[in-house]
């Protein structure tokens, strides 16, 4: 669309709670794809105790005409509930998961352990040779820890996508 | 009081509860539980296509012409594939209709089973939702919640898909209607202050102009007479989209014709020139735009639509209202007349209109005694009107002669496939019409191309008695095709020539319908007058000129003041752009 390359690009984390039946996640990628809309990350889980609704967190990029878009799509979906575009409403945080493997032996083995401490990540495995972290943050902040751990022997990484909540007393 | 059916029983009696009075549907093995449940039913009535794409288009048809969503019945596997092309058709032209599947037994679900298809997957994004019945138990409210969501907000398809086994097992049937799941609730009137300010706007403006789509339509026979209440009130001439017509009287002098890529002149220069664009139930499709950037520059614009997604999709606006068709003229009305608003002066605006409409933009030459395709649709229409028939048509050029030169007084008698743009739509939209509609003049207007593509359904129509009337508009080409081959391939008319054609006559003929040939202007009126007299179901093959093209165009990816009229040169090469445009 010619609207694309007129308009900046803005991240948005959007949440939408649904309805968790079969084929939901399926629905709601699929729009995406099948409308050319971006997915950097998506989560998603069931967040009731009798399983009947999930929220997912996805975080997109686009400008504002496409984000608006979005979320008009995903709204009139049946089973979804509510779409929170946690960008737009105002102060929110967004946290994510990692397992970072680093393999090495010296003075790399003693630096990796050293910057984990730094980012406050927890070492969950090891072996004499090799750690694995755990780190939660913002993506940022994972992006710049698996950065200095290329440097010191970074095996692999796993990431969970991002998972966001709106601040304050009050729910979105 | 409380007993066991089993999940076919449940569904016709659910579907019986519904006011469903035909199903269109063709049977398999996967379904044969629910055809031995509708054995001896004669609360409901089932019409057997000869092709499953043909029982979607009927219910397509039926729905279109009576305002009642349309049921298809079919198997797994191809059976289901086979209704998809009705089901997207339906999705893009928001008719509402329910779909139940039938699917191999749950154990065999993902095994690769006979006639297995993953029936939810492939509907997944044709449909407004979607469901894979897990148990019989959940069938009576899985229906309820179908029929809802089908007709309610902006109207689309939904599947059912149900395993061999859910049919078989028994469940409790209470013999009630059980409680509506409310989950799907969509706005349908606007807030007061939208309102005020589109009326406030409407007033003031100097060149407004209403640009109506299929949502009146939808939005049931009162939207349309609200648009002619409030037309009247505001004095803004109409124009619409290819799905909205009806809605406005086309005898009325208000009325621009359709706009869009082959609309007419004063439709579009209103539409380019005009200082407000009132758009209702209409959605800003690229064969309406033309060249966005330079669609309605000079305009304000407020877009009614009850779906939010259609809002400011291609086009911004300046003015979202969402809302019900229906209910947002009524406030509109209402709100116009508190305000004490009067019509405004609206003289200059005619008088620029009456100068397009001057260039007569429908004119086209006259050919003597071979018969111009547009000359057949306008006597068509002049021999039919007074019987207020419901026209269907296939996709192609005959289908926008159809839209330029056959007019509609009234909605619910004009269907056409406009999103999906489906050859093969027409007949059995037709004969879902006239199954709905017993006593109508239903006639579908068809090309020598596209009646082919479900032409298997004349036999539905025998075996009915159904007395559908199919008009032909024979020039042995894909018109459409060979008409885009002319303006920008050079004339390299690749593949769209309709060879070994079928003696249509004779075809007719041995499916128990009357055939007419036309082959000259002396008998055209004569041969009309012959389909409308003969009781019974006709189909005529009326050869026009073979060249003959659809005009005006604004040509893709150009804009509204880019229109080819008839009588202009016509370029015969496009860069590779323009080729990319479709």
């Amino acid at each position: 669309m010619n609207t694309e390359t007129a308009e900046a690009q803005e991240r948005h984390v959007l949440t939408i709670t649904v309805d968790n039946e079969a084929g939901i996640l399926a629905k709601i990628a699929g729009l995406f794809t099948a409308r050319g809309y971006n997915i950097d990350s998506l989560t998603v889980a069931d967040i009731t105790d009798n399983h009947e609704v999930s929220r997912i967190t996805i975080v997109t990029h686009g400008p504002p005409s496409i984000i608006d878009q979005i979320r008009a799509q995903l709204e009139r979906l049946v089973p979804v509930h509510k779409v929170v575009d946690l960008t737009e409403l105002g102060p929110y945080i967004e946290r994510e998961l990692a397992l970072i493997k680093v393999a090495g032996t010296g003075n790399f083995r003693v630096e990796a352990l050293r910057v984990a401490d730094i980012f406050r990540a927890k070492v969950v495995d090891t072996t004499t040779s090799s750690f694995v972290f755990e780190l939660t943050g913002s993506p940022d902040k994972i992006d710049t820890f698996v950065a200095l751990m290329k440097e010191l022997g970074l095996v692999e990484v796993g990431r969970t996508g991002v998972v966001g909540m709106v601040r304050g007393n009050q729910a979105a | 009081m409380s007993i066991e059916r089993s999940g076919a029983e449940i569904l016709v009696e659910s579907l019986v509860a519904k006011g469903v009075e035909f199903v269109f549907g063709y049977p398999g093995g996967a379904v044969l539980p629910i055809y031995d449940a509708l054995f001896g039913e004669n609360r409901i009535r089932h019409i057997l296509v000869r092709h499953e794409a043909g029982a979607a288009h009927a219910a397509e048809g039926y729905a279109r012409a009576t305002g009642k969503p349309g049921v298809v019945l079919v198997t797994s596997g191809p059976g289901a594939t086979n209704a998809v092309t009705g089901i997207a058709d339906a999705f893009m032209d928001s008719i509402p209709m329910v779909v139940i599947t039938g699917q191999v037994p749950t154990g065999l679900i993902g095994t690769d089973a006979f006639q297995e298809a993953d029936t939810v997957g492939i509907t997944r994004h044709c449909t407004k939702h979607n469901y894979l019945v897990k148990d019989a138990s959940e069938l009576a409210a899985i229906v309820d919640e179908a029929f809802h969501i089908a007709t309610a907000g902006r109207p689309g398809p939904v599947v059912i898909d149900i395993p061999k086994d859910v049919q078989i097992s028994l469940a409790h049937w209470t013999g009630r209607a059980p409680q509506r799941r409310t989950r799907y609730a969509p706005q349908t009137s606007a807030p007061a202050t939208d309102i005020a300010e589109a009326v406030a706007m409407i007033a003031a403006a100097e060149r407004p102009i209403f640009y109506t789509g299929g949502g009146i339509i939808n939005a049931g026979p009162m939207a349309s007479r609200l648009l002619r209440e409030l037309q009247v009130l505001t004095g803004a001439p109409v124009t619409s989209t290819l799905m909205g017509l009806g809605a406005f009287p086309a005898a009325d002098p208000a009325w621009l014709g359709m706009l869009g890529m082959h609309g007419t002149y004063e439709a579009n220069m209103a539409m380019n020139k005009a200082d407000l664009i009132i758009a209702l139930g209409a959605r800003f499709d690229d064969r309406v735009t033309g060249r966005l950037d330079a669609f309605a520059p000079y305009s304000r614009k407020i877009h009614v639509d009850i779906d939010r997604a259609s809002i400011n999709k291609t086009v911004r606006v300046d003015l979202p209202i969402i809302g019900d068709c229906a209910i947002v003229l009524e406030q509109m009305i209402a709100t116009w007349l508190a305000a004490g608003h009067g019509k405004a002066n609206l003289a200059n605006w005619y008088e620029q209109i009456a100068g397009w409409r001057a260039r007569n933009s429908l004119a086209y030459p006259d050919r003597g005694a071979e018969i111009m395709p547009q000359k057949a649709i306008e006597r068509l229409y002049a021999l039919t009107r007074d019987r207020d028939p419901v026209i269907s048509t296939e996709v192609g050029q005959h289908q926008m002669w159809a839209a330029q030169y056959f007019h509609f007084d009234s909605p619910n008698k004009w269907l056409t496939s406009g999103g999906l743009g489906t050859m093969g739509y027409g007949l059995p939209a037709a004969i879902g019409a006239q199954a709905g509609l017993p006593d109508a003049l239903v006639i579908d207007i068809a090309g020598d191309a596209s009646i082919q593509m479900n032409i298997q359904e004349l036999g539905t129509a025998t075996q009915y008695r159904l007395p559908v009337k199919v008009f032909v508009l024979n020039n042995e080409w894909m018109g459409m095709v060979r008409q885009w081959q002319e303006l920008t391939y050079e004339s390299r008319y690749s593949n769209s020539y309709s060879d070994s054609l079928p003696d249509f006559v004779k075809l007719a003929e041995a499916y128990g319908w009357k055939g007419i040939r036309i082959t000259s202007m002396d008998d055209l009126d004569a041969g009309i007058q012959a389909m409308i007299d003969h009781p019974g179901p006709v189909f005529v093959d009326c050869l026009v000129v073979k060249e003959a093209n659809c005009y005006p165009m604004i040509p893709s990816g150009a804009a509204h003041t880019d229109m080819i009229l008839y009588g202009d040169e016509v370029a015969g090469t496009m860069d590779d752009a323009a080729k990319a445009l479709v």
